[in-house]
């Protein structure tokens, strides 16, 4: 069958060849064997594996849910702009690190290219502001101003800007509706840091590296509820991260609206007094220094008197929250952090600490209630009180005969005052007290809620300080080293002061007691403190924790959760000295140092009681002070550097109250133009679409000089004496 | 197959009809093997699944058409089965006659590489582009010269009867036309394709019943060889690291290491039945690179799981157990030279292919036998086919 030669086959080659199947057999039983450790035995491993390699999450950002005014009108909303931002991992992977693609980028954003460049640079210890605080794996904003012209330059030749986008994106956005500003209160949001996820990892609101979170005012209360729930994509992508599918999703949450209690039309109006009260303050001449008024600050709150919701809080100086969207610029943040600009970012209604004059002098008229003086008997008011060689005077060195606590404070008379405090300091044990001293001057300050937080819903608030004698101890041991080193016998005032307070600086002298007894020397409040006083005084006693927060409402309008006011406890004084300090400010009001600014006022119909405060600060001029109220509504202003209580803070705060109830200085209501002739009681409603539905609102106009001309019925300008604070 | 008087089994069998021929107990048909031939069928229509499978969204490579690729291998496995018919018709004894000419032609076919002919593709300087979007790979065709010059040269007087072994004049003359086109494709430099040729010529050099110490000595020079290599400096670190990465990726995470790591994520993350043809991410997401051609076992592994790579295994298995066979059942030690270096090659290649895959085996540019995407290679292996049936075509029918 075949001529092939049959001597092919030795057994060298037979064995050689069954060698190599041998050979052969274990090769596929190594692949086979590493086959099954593989995908049997580490088969779920890998599985994880691949899943990771492959799934990339996209983050929808919630939209952030509205900071509404008590009618609808949003504080703080959301509007779509186009934002063009860079990816910094992109731009780093370039040669020349993105500065040509930024180049470009500047020519068309009409920016410089070192502004481009400072905006995508990231935050570090060195790096001065303006910086990239978020993540760097995020896209960075280098503006939210594109217009569409831009944008599309930008779209049209992705090769020429790579890792640079251009989106229509929802931005924060403070519209300030009738010129609310609001600013402070409101506060502002900025990029997560790495921390902060860090933090929140764990919790039921995790953060994703696009967030922005609240950093100050209400943004930053409120923040979880306002802020929603991201949504989450999960795509399946292939090693260029294209998108080959879709996996698990996480809906987006939108945030709910933050209705607040503040109405934005006297929002409006209180920014704009407080204002026009410093610009005005700063053409009147201190007579103390011979030059005019600095007004260098000021704040203003309205609360509701019966349940202490914010209608209105301002602060100056201020500045425009939306500077803060997409980043604030280097020139901005310069602007408000410099020394001449008096950091417009505090929020001086719940910030700004202060000797509260003669405002204060409710509270130690309740204390000598206390401590069982008789509320209507008779107290010598002399034009100075002497001890000790030091003499104490009364304001504009005014004398009164014998009067009542009412009067007194009516009259804001001192002395009386200085002899009450003198007398519970002779009482307590003076210099050296023997026995625990019950310093009920300093104990009811303390129960008014002072040296503590109203617990406003706003981050930041200070406490002030009650100057009892613990507060001396600690804070002599804080400083003793410092004075002692500096203060010198015989020397200049300050190295007096010095000595003198490291030697006995620990100890309760009987001038700290005078001073502190009409809000004096180192007694410090902050104007919702005194707000909260004042408006308690009027409802009977209960001191609310003011809050902005009314209600929050989803974003699809169906769920309503209200925010209740809480109090943070009574006055301390019974009912029948309660009633009778109500009715010795309401003299104030009428004939007492606020009268002069209360000509024309409709007295009957809306009762007003005022206390006028002018505290003298070591080295500065005078604290203007003025505490008001209605049965409904409370304002207190108050104006460093800026004069008498009265003089520099009456007229605004009557022209809040004008706004309010629609009066004229005459006194003639027209409930038609009211804002408010009761604190707003409803609730906006939100349709299930989102919509909202607001009145609009209009700037406000104010008054024309001869509406502020005094009535013919108010009779003449109040006498000097009558301006005694 | 209708040129019956060409197509002679055997020279001195009668004249008859093409359909007797062809159904007669000594046809053709029936003395083909056919668990080599439906083995490579099988491959070659996974491959053909695989390839599809790993292209079909590659759209930079497939020129937007998801046949692409699927539509070349099956035109490729057709050329190569004309090629393997073709092969069997001849015959390899006439093609002994015509080695010479092979063997030249193979030279200058590789030689033109290192022309301005050549073109680059994945580092290696060994392609010859025909235009049209092909290309060829020389040194696929020359691991075949090289085990028919060498079987030639070695079995001649073996087969003659004058020689019990081939003595050493005529091993150093095979192994010195093996080595003259190995160098040319060192030069290229194709180090996968020359690590081929080497076992291939160990394989050779086994099945010729060369002297033993030709084969100790072979495999002692290369094994000193390389530890000189190592120990002399001549390879920048980088390119030990490449080396060694598939055991350690972190050594070149970016380049091999990646390869290797997603490579053994794929074929790991398919389990025992596999994600389903198309549903593999890692396939579908494009992260092993190459994996058409070299990183083809992928796609099984991730796709099919266990039992559909295990099948490839299996039928890889087949068909070299039977060349095994064919090897030993046939009488003339050109035939057994022929089949060893054939198995040697089919062996080693989807050895270190399969093996780099499952990170056992360093990382080289060799395709897997019939399943990998690619012209030359699918014709190289298709031809060898017809080489071994055409063997056990001739083989002495047993009485």
């Amino acid at each position: 069958m075949t001529n092939a030669p049959e001597t092919g086959r030795t057994s060298r080659v037979r064995i050689r060849l069954v060698i190599m199947q041998v050979l052969l057999l274990s090769f596929l039983c190594t692949l086979g064997g590493r086959l099954w450790y593989l995908q049997v035995r580490n088969g779920a491993e890998y599985y994880h594996e691949a899943k990771s390699n492959h799934v990339q999450q996209v983050v929808q950002p919630a939209v952030r849910g509205s900071i509404l005014d008590a009618r609808g009108v949003p504080l703080a909303d959301n509007e779509t702009r186009l934002v063009v931002s860079a990816s910094r991992t992109a731009l780093m992977k370039m040669k020349d690190k993105g500065k040509g693609v930024l180049t470009r980028l500047a020519g068309v954003l009409d920016m410089t290219p070192q502004d481009v460049m400072n905006k995508v640079r990231v935050c570090d210890s060195q790096t001065p502001k303006p910086c990239w605080n978020g993540s760097p794996y995020q896209p960075i904003p280098v503006t939210t101003e594109a217009t569409t012209q831009q944008a599309l330059q930008i779209r049209e030749r992705p090769e020429e800007y790579p890792g640079i986008t251009a989106e229509p994106t929802a931005v924060r956005r403070y519209p300030a509706p009738g010129g609310a500003n609001t600013g402070q209160v409101l506060g502002y949001l900025s990029p997560v840091t790495d921390d902060e996820i860090q933090k929140a990892k764990n919790t039921n609101s995790p953060l994703l590296r696009s967030d922005q979170v609240g950093r100050f005012g209400l943004e930053r209360t409120y923040d979880r509820t306002l802020r929603g729930k991201s949504g989450v994509t999960r795509y399946e992508v292939d090693n260029l991260g294209r998108v080959m599918g879709q996996a698990k999703n996480d809906p987006t949450v939108a945030g709910a609206h933050l209705v607040t209690s503040i109405d934005a039309r006297v929002q409006g109006v209180a920014e704009y007094e407080l204002n026009a009260a410093m610009v005005e303050a700063r053409k009147q001449i201190d007579r103390n220094t011979g030059v005019p008024y600095k007004a260098d600050a000021g704040a203003v709150v309205v609360l509701e008197s019966k349940t202490g919701r914010v209608v209105a809080m301002a602060s100056m100086p201020t500045y425009d929250p939306n500077v803060w969207v997409g980043g604030i610029s280097g020139k901005d943040y310069a602007k408000l952090t410099a020394k001449e600009a008096n950091v417009p970012l505090m929020n001086r209604a719940i910030q700004g600490q202060a000797a509260p004059g003669s405002i204060f002098k409710v509270i130690p008229t309740a204390a000598a209630v206390n401590a069982g003086y008789d509320f209507d008997g008779d107290y010598p008011c002399p034009s100075s009180y002497a001890i000790g060689g030091q003499v104490f005077k009364n304001f504009e060195s005014q004398g009164h005969g014998n009067i009542t606590l009412g009067r007194a404070l009516e009259v804001s008379c001192d002395t009386v005052f200085y002899a009450l405090g003198h007398q519970q300091w002779i009482k307590d044990g003076g210099l050296h007290p023997k026995k625990p001293p019950a310093e009920i001057f300093y104990k009811t300050a303390h129960q008014f809620g002072l040296g503590a937080e109203t617990h406003v819903d706003l981050p930041g608030e200070e406490k002030g300080r009650v100057p009892d004698r613990a507060w001396k101890q600690k804070f002599w041991q804080a400083n003793k080293d410092m004075w002692c080193k500096s203060g010198k016998k015989g020397g200049t005032y300050v190295e007096l002061l010095s000595y003198e307070n490291c030697l006995e600086g620990n100890l309760m002298r009987a001038g700290d007691a005078i001073n502190y007894s009409i809000g004096q020397g180192d007694t410090l409040v902050t104007p919702i403190q005194m707000a909260t006083i004042y408006a308690a005084i009027s409802n009977g006693g209960t001191m609310w924790n003011p809050t902005i927060g009314k209600a929050v409402i989803s974003a699809d309008g169906k769920h309503v959760e209200p925010i209740p006011p809480q109090s943070h406890g009574k006055l301390p004084m019974t009912e029948a000295t309660r009633v009778k300090i109500n009715a010795a400010l309401e003299g104030v009001a009428t004939r007492g140092t606020a009268a002069w600014r209360f000509g024309g006022w409709p007295q009957k119909q809306i009762p007003m009681h005022a206390k006028t405060g002018t505290a003298e600060v070591y080295g500065k001029q005078t604290t203007s002070w003025f505490a008001t109220y209605t049965e409904d509504f409370t304002i207190v202003m108050t104006i460093s550097q800026g004069g008498t209580g009265s003089g520099a803070s009456g007229p605004a705060v009557r022209n809040i109250y004008n706004a309010i109830y629609g009066l004229s200085m005459s006194g003639k209501q027209d409930t038609e133009k009211a804002f408010l002739l009761k604190p707003e009681a409803k609730l906006p409603t939100i349709g299930p679409d989102g919509t909202i539905d607001a009145p609009d609102i209009k700037p406000y106009v104010p008054p024309s000089p001869e509406d502020l001309a005094p009535p013919a019925l108010a009779g003449p300008p109040a006498p000097p004496a009558a301006r005694q604070d | 197959m209708q040129t019956a008087n060409k197509f002679s089994v055997s020279r001195y069998a009668p004249e008859r009809g093409t359909m007797a021929k062809l159904t007669s107990r000594d046809s053709v048909l029936r003395r083909l093997d056919w668990p080599i031939l439906l083995s490579a069928l099988a491959l070659s229509f996974i491959g053909a699944l695989l390839v599809w499978s790993a292209t079909r969204n590659r759209t930079q490579l497939n020129q937007g058409d998801p046949y692409y690729f699927l539509i070349r291998h099956a035109l490729n496995t057709g050329i190569g089965l004309v090629l393997m018919i073709g092969t069997v018709w001849l015959g390899h004894r006439t093609l002994r006659g015509a080695v010479p000419i092979l063997y030249g032609l193979s030279l200058v076919l590789i030689l033109a590489v290192l022309t301005p002919l050549g073109a680059t593709i994945n580092g290696a300087h060994a392609w010859i582009v025909i235009g049209g979007g092909f290309s060829l790979q020389p040194s696929e065709f020359v691991k075949i010269t090289i085990i028919l010059v060498m079987a030639m040269l070695l079995a001649t007087r073996v087969d003659a009867g004058d020689l019990v072994h081939p003595d050493h004049r005529t091993v150093v003359k095979a192994l010195c036309l093996a080595a003259a086109p190995m160098g040319i494709v060192m030069l290229m430099p194709d180090l996968g394709s020359v690590m081929v040729m080497v076992v291939i010529v160990l394989g050779v050099l086994l099945a010729s019943g060369a002297s033993n110490r030709w084969v100790v000595g072979l495999m002692g020079s290369g094994a000193a060889g390389a530890v000189l290599i190592w120990q002399l400096g001549v390879l920048d670190e980088y390119q030990i690291n490449r080396f060694a990465a598939f055991a350690n990726p972190e050594l070149d995470p970016a380049g091999v290491g990646y390869n290797t790591n997603q490579a053994r994520i794929a074929i790991g993350s398919g389990g025992l039945t596999g994600s389903g043809l198309f549903k593999g991410s890692q396939t579908t997401g494009q992260f092993v690179p190459e994996q058409q051609t070299d990183f083809v076992f992928t796609v099984a592994g991730e796709e099919l799981g266990f039992l559909g790579a295990g099948l490839i295994l299996v039928l890889l298995g087949i068909i070299l157990w039977r060349a095994c066979m064919i090897a030993r059942e046939t009488t003339e030690l050109y035939g057994t030279i022929v089949c060893a270096g054939i198995i040697a090659w089919f062996a080693f290649q989807a050895f270190e292919n399969i093996g780099m895959t499952l990170g056992i085996m360093p990382v080289a540019g060799l395709p897997l036998p019939f399943v990998s995407y690619g012209g030359s290679s699918m014709f190289a292996v298709w031809v060898a086919v017809g080489l071994l049936q055409s063997i056990r075509v001739q083989r002495p029918m047993s009485a």
